[in-house]
């Protein structure tokens, strides 16, 4: 059994009154674990990481559709490739900034050109995998992964949505990527939800501006909702849970209905969310943005709540980035 | 699903200078490409097509029961098109298009724009993991199908090679067959200058591989050495194919005192003295 992944000292969605609930990763080795039998052509291939990445849960219920290739990433991702060109739906796994950077030749020749049905899993991304430090952090996946032609970015917020996106990654034909967190979040969604790729979700409404987050950000967004409500600001919260293909038109509407954006990620500036929102705002309808995401840097060892303090990624965060494309 | 029965040693060496020629006309026509490497490579994919080793389905070619083979060494791709072109995949017309705007025969192999192609190769290092997850895909749908992968031997300084060959190790694919086509040369010198990774034999051999090092570019030789490689089903195979980069034109090749000839093709003028050669 893996183990449990760490409660973060972070308290995100405690302001919303959000309950804590299981770590994305945690969610995703369950679901996968759970359609292994609807879905016989799934298999798995790991870089000696399983216990961590969840993997495991599947491989240990299907012992011989689970690959351990060993600390070889490279090898990892083509292996995958190959079982899908024999008609394999594989699942790859390892923590994100090693499957996309060490890997990154291999996803693009092996998976993307080819258009290869592999779906790669990244755990462990963002910075507030905590005291493992900056080595282990993927900060730049979203900017790698949707720079692929025909490569799907999805990053789920919740474990419910994870449950659901590991589903609708499964069923979607063609190459995947999917970015899961270490610790524990709060619970967004109801057990039932549905993901629909390319399809943002609402999560509040709110006609002053528009918070468009992704993964760990979108409770955090909410806690800042919940803050700039006490002043009488009415923020709408989007959960931009795919990064490519992007929602345009739920961005187009924030930007109509409320006139600013400010755009929430544990990612850096560079090729995120962010810029991928910019570049539908200017040439559709162009509006003041803010961004709150790391910046241009690494981080470093620390707790999580520290660490997401430190590099700028809390509800205060978000209300003064809010407060700012207001003042514009 | 099989292809006509196995030719003759004779008939396969005939079969080798038809392919020979293709790959002068067509990579000359192209005006670039890389015909002494997919020369050194024909004993071997002639074997493997024509010798009864690959079972394919002109009918069907992404039928799941066939063979594969996955030239990992994607630069060669003449002697792919070629070999194709001679089996009556593809007409002489249709691969003289080779690396033209619009022909799906490009420069380097492009699966999703042919359905023969097992691989989208052309970044090196590659092909064997492909072959490998092939393999293991198709053990695991109990299906009789051997997947063959042909590296080159520069290609081998790769560290992602050496990672497929341990894998495939621990996973004791004995449907998967690698063959090295050491022809000595990389793109700017000998592969023993360049970066030298010493005897392969004994490091295949060291990962728990059954290994052969014969003379590639001796039909017979290659005929034998994939038949004893089909007979061991408990671990992988590699073949050490050691040839000559542009076997078959040597003596025109010699004449440019440039035997490595590589990623270029020949002018008009050789390619006539080539095929003179080749007739």
């Amino acid at each position: 059994m893996a183990g449990t992944s760490p409660t973060s000292n972070a308290n995100i969605g405690a302001l919303s009154g959000l309950k804590l609930g299981k770590a994305t990763r945690d969610a995703f080795g369950t679901a996968l674990k759970d359609l292994g039998a609807e879905f016989p052509n799934v298999v798995t291939v790991d870089g000696d990481v399983g216990n961590s990445t969840r993997t495991e849960v599947f491989a240990k219920a299907f012992p011989e559709r689970g690959f351990n290739v060993g600390i070889a990433e490279s090898n990892m991702v083509g292996v995958a490739g190959g079982l899908a060109a024999a008609g394999k739906i594989p699942v790859v796994s390892s923590f994100a900034v090693f499957l996309l950077a060490n890997a990154y030749d291999q996803i693009r020749m092996s998976v993307a050109y080819p258009g290869m049905n592999v779906k790669l899993v990244g755990s462990h991304a963002g910075i507030s995998i905590g005291e493992d430090g900056a080595s282990q952090m993927a900060i730049e996946d979203f900017a790698v992964a949707a720079a692929l032609p025909g490569m799907t970015v999805i990053c789920p917020a919740d474990a419910n949505s994870t449950k659901a996106a590991v589903r609708a990654m499964i069923e979607h034909n063609g190459p995947v990527y999917m970015r899961c967190g270490r610790i524990e979040v709060p619970e967004i969604y109801p057990a039932n939800v549905k993901f629909e790729i390319g399809k943002a979700n609402q999560v509040r409404d709110g006609k002053d501006l528009t918070i468009i987050a992704t993964g760990l950000m979108v409770g955090i967004a909410l806690d800042a909702a919940t803050l700039l409500a006490k002043d009488g600001v009415n923020a709408r919260v989007i959960d931009m849970h795919t990064i490519k293909p992007l929602d345009e038109a739920a961005i187009i509407k924030a930007a109509s209905e409320t006139g600013r954006i400010v755009v929430a990620e544990e990612h850096l500036m560079a090729g995120g969310l962010g810029s991928a929102v910019a570049s539908v705002v200017v040439k559709n309808k162009p509006v003041p943005m803010e961004f709150v995401n790391v910046g241009d840097t690494y981080a470093e060892s620390g707790d999580p709540a520290g660490l997401l303090q430190k590099y700028g990624l809390t509800a205060e965060a978000v209300v003064a980035a809010a407060k700012k494309v207001r003042s514009r | 699903m099989t292809a006509a029965s196995p030719m003759t040693i004779d008939q396969l060496k005939d079969a080798g200078k038809a392919i020979r020629r293709l790959i002068i006309q067509i990579t000359t026509e192209a005006g670039s490409g890389h015909p002494s490497s997919s020369l050194s490579a024909v004993e071997v994919v002639t074997a493997l097509y024509f010798g009864g080793f690959l079972r394919h389905n002109k009918a069907n070619p992404r039928d799941p029961k066939r063979d594969r083979f996955i030239l990992s060494k994607g630069h060669a791709v003449p002697v792919l098109y070629a070999a194709l072109c001679h089996a009556g995949y593809y007409t002489f017309e249709q691969i003289m298009t080779l690396r033209k705007l619009g022909s799906p025969f490009e420069g380097h192999p492009n699966m999703k724009r042919l359905d023969t192609m097992e691989a989208s190769t052309g970044s090196l290092g590659q092909g064997l993991s492909i072959g490998l997850g092939q393999a293991l895909a198709t053990k695991l749908d109990g299906l009789d199908a051997h997947t063959y992968v042909m590296m080159g031997d520069g290609e081998m300084g790769e560290g992602q090679v050496w990672e497929a060959i341990a894998a495939a190790a621990k996973y004791k694919t004995g449907n998967l067959t690698a063959i090295v086509d050491q022809n000595g040369y990389q793109q700017t010198g000998a592969t023993t200058a360049v970066l030298d990774l010493c005897a392969f034999q004994p490091k295949f051999e060291a990962f728990g591989w059954h290994v052969q090092t014969i003379d590639g570019n001796c039909q017979e030789t290659v005929v034998k050495a994939l038949t004893e490689a089909k007979k061991i089903t408990d671990r992988p195979t590699a073949i050490i194919s050691q040839t000559k980069k542009g076997f078959g034109i040597l003596p025109v090749l010699e004449t440019t005192g440039d035997l490595n000839y590589h990623g270029k093709p020949l002018s008009k003028e050789l390619a006539e003295k080539a095929l003179a050669l080749l007739a």
